[in-house]
């Protein structure tokens, strides 16, 4: 049989994980990975960590330095993908190569969203926070008397702040939401979360955006002015649908896929934070760009191009987060009948509608949570299980002795 | 491969095998030292309720959820073991949000644990399975004819 050539243009999560899918099945193939940045792999979340030096280049390696010779990929890193053919089953660089493929997988990964703002132009030391290399450039341009600003209470711009706070004088975050963490948490849980943040002496502007920048300085919709030395830009990310989207491949948001992670192109497949999932708890196609879900769309993809595999269809909101020590994980969506706990520092909140566990928010005490997640994830019919005694504490007690002897006994010969 | 299996009929709900666990684990060679008088962190745990008990440890899954969703590449699986490279790992609990079975969960330094089936540390064999007193937790390979259990 030929030797499969396979490329992949991306060197996060999602490519790594194709890369792994397809060396289960194909130990011969070629597989070439194409990458803008010149790095090696490396996880993109630690960039806070780094900043904060609770982690350093060697230790925020992905995969170890010789992975790319043990799993036999031709890395081309520092290369851009340009363009891809999809009659010729090629990728043009920009260098001028051009990679012939078998299969192609697509995983871009997502570009920082930067609205338009009056005087943001003007500003000179302004940076977005999703690469290595914004983590540098900001690490080079904050001092210990940086006023910094940053546009956005998400979990990067949170992050950013968290990985800054030994390094800047001051630190201010600005938001056109109401609550920190939209994405992630209710109002009641965003608040408590604000609290802890507040306490570590970063201040936090909240129902107000900048409605005009001059160089040094940020005018808010309240009227007030808040001075900065450094602006950071963190109001949200897009999936980049580049190339694959110029050279045919249906995109809404993100790339569509079908379970197995092909586009409509003939061999092109898509995976990671570039394209739509389904969310089975909420029924809606949406990007997620979480970095599980990147990992295991990627190898689902490797693994059919092998010629093997099996559909992913488990895909859904999912974030474990810590800001300071205080540790946030949350799953699913949030409609439905809600069980909530609330003491100082704690929150759980369990949601559920139709028989089934659909989301939960656990602040502070996040031990075994994910025996939930696993509630979600299987659709387990709650009243098939004794969902009451656990839900102030996660355990497989809740199961039936059957179900918990197939988990936990030795499995029939 | 070889792995750890619990049976909740012969479980005495004694906690012993969390003891020596910790203790394997601590790098200590005397139990009293190492457990007496603090908060001991296993990586096996008994749940019990209304005379029901079992242990639960790591399941060292075929399709390690917490390996493919591991942030850092901490976490890796090899000839069917999985273990995590504490060095890398950032407490991001990925792995406790993932993790059907709840068995990762914070060690003493806040960083993440998880059974190992003591093939890391000096012991060489699983001490919770060598040292339950009422063999309710075996370690041996899930092909095993049921007269075995």
């Amino acid at each position: 049989m030929k030797t499969k050539q396979y490329v992949i243009i991306g060197n996060s999560a999602a490519a790594i994980g194709c890369v792994e899918g397809i060396r289960q099945l194909d130990k011969a193939g070629a597989v070439t990975i194409v990458s803008r940045e010149p790095h090696h792999t490396y996880s993109r979340p630690l960039i806070s960590y780094l900043l904060g030096g609770k982690t350093d280049r060697q230790r925020m390696r992905y995969r170890d330095a010789d992975f790319y010779e043990t799993h036999g990929v031709r890395p081309l890193l520092g290369h851009t993908a340009l363009s891809l053919d999809p009659a010729q089953k090629t990728v043009a660089l920009d260098d001028g190569q051009v990679l012939p493929y078998d299969k192609l997988l697509v995983a871009t990964g997502s570009v920082p969203f930067v609205p338009p703002m009056e005087g943001l132009d003007l500003v000179s030391k302004k940076f977005t926070f999703l690469s290595l290399d914004d983590a540098d450039a900001l690490a080079d341009a904050v001092t210990a008397d940086s006023r910094v600003l940053i546009v956005g209470a998400g979990l990067i711009g949170l992050k950013c702040a968290e990985g800054l706070s030994g390094r800047a004088g001051s630190l201010t975050v600005v938001d056109l939401a109401p609550q920190i963490l939209p994405s992630v948490l209710d109002e009641r849980a965003a608040a408590l979360v604000q609290a802890h943040i507040e306490r570590q002496g970063v201040r936090l502007l909240l129902s107000v955006s900048a409605a005009r920048f001059e160089d040094g300085a940020a005018h808010l919709t309240d009227g007030s002015t808040v001075p900065f030395d450094v602006l950071v830009l963190a109001v949200g990310v897009r999936p980049n649908v580049s190339p694959a989207r110029e050279a045919g491949a249906t995109a809404g948001r993100g790339l569509i896929t079908d379970e197995y992670m092909r586009t409509n192109l003939p061999d092109v497949y898509a995976a990671g934070d570039c394209t739509e999932s389904f969310d089975i708890t909420s029924g809606e196609r949406k990007p997620l760009a979480l970095l599980p879900n990147a990992y295991l769309q990627g190898e689902t993809a490797g693994l059919h191009m092998a010629g093997g595999g099996k559909p992913f269809c488990t895909a859904m909101p999912m974030n474990a987060v810590g800001f300071w020590d205080l540790h946030i994980v949350s799953a699913g969506s949030y409609t439905g009948n809600a069980y909530v706990q609330c003491e100082e520092g704690h929150y759980r909140k369990l949601v559920c509608r139709d028989n089934l566990l659909q989301g939960f928010i656990l602040i502070g005490d996040v031990l075994r949570a994910g025996i939930y997640t696993a509630l979600i994830r299987d659709r387990v019919p709650l009243d098939t299980i004794d969902f009451e005694l656990i839900k102030d504490k996660p355990g497989l007690i809740a199961f039936s002795r059957r179900d918990r002897q197939k988990k936990l006994g030795v499995k029939p010969a | 491969m070889k792995r750890i299996y619990v049976s909740e009929k012969w479980c005495l709900g004694c906690h012993l095998c969390e003891y020596y666990c910790a203790f394997a684990n601590s790098g200590s060679d005397d139990m009293a030292k190492a457990l007496m008088n603090r908060r001991i962190n296993p990586r096996i745990q008994v749940e019990e309720r209304g005379g029901i008990s079992f242990a639960v440890s790591c399941r060292h899954c075929e399709e390690p959820l917490c390996v493919k969703s591991c942030i850092t590449g901490a976490l890796s699986s090899e000839g069917g073991l999985i273990t995590i490279d504490k060095n890398r790992c950032v407490a991001c609990h990925t792995c406790v949000l993932v993790c059907p079975y709840g068995t990762i969960m914070p060690s003493d330094d806040g960083m993440m644990q998880k059974c190992e089936l003591c093939l890391k540390n000096t012991i060489g064999e699983p001490a919770c399975v060598k040292y339950c007193p009422n063999r309710a937790i075996i370690y041996e390979d899930s092909d095993v004819p049921a007269a075995a259990r």
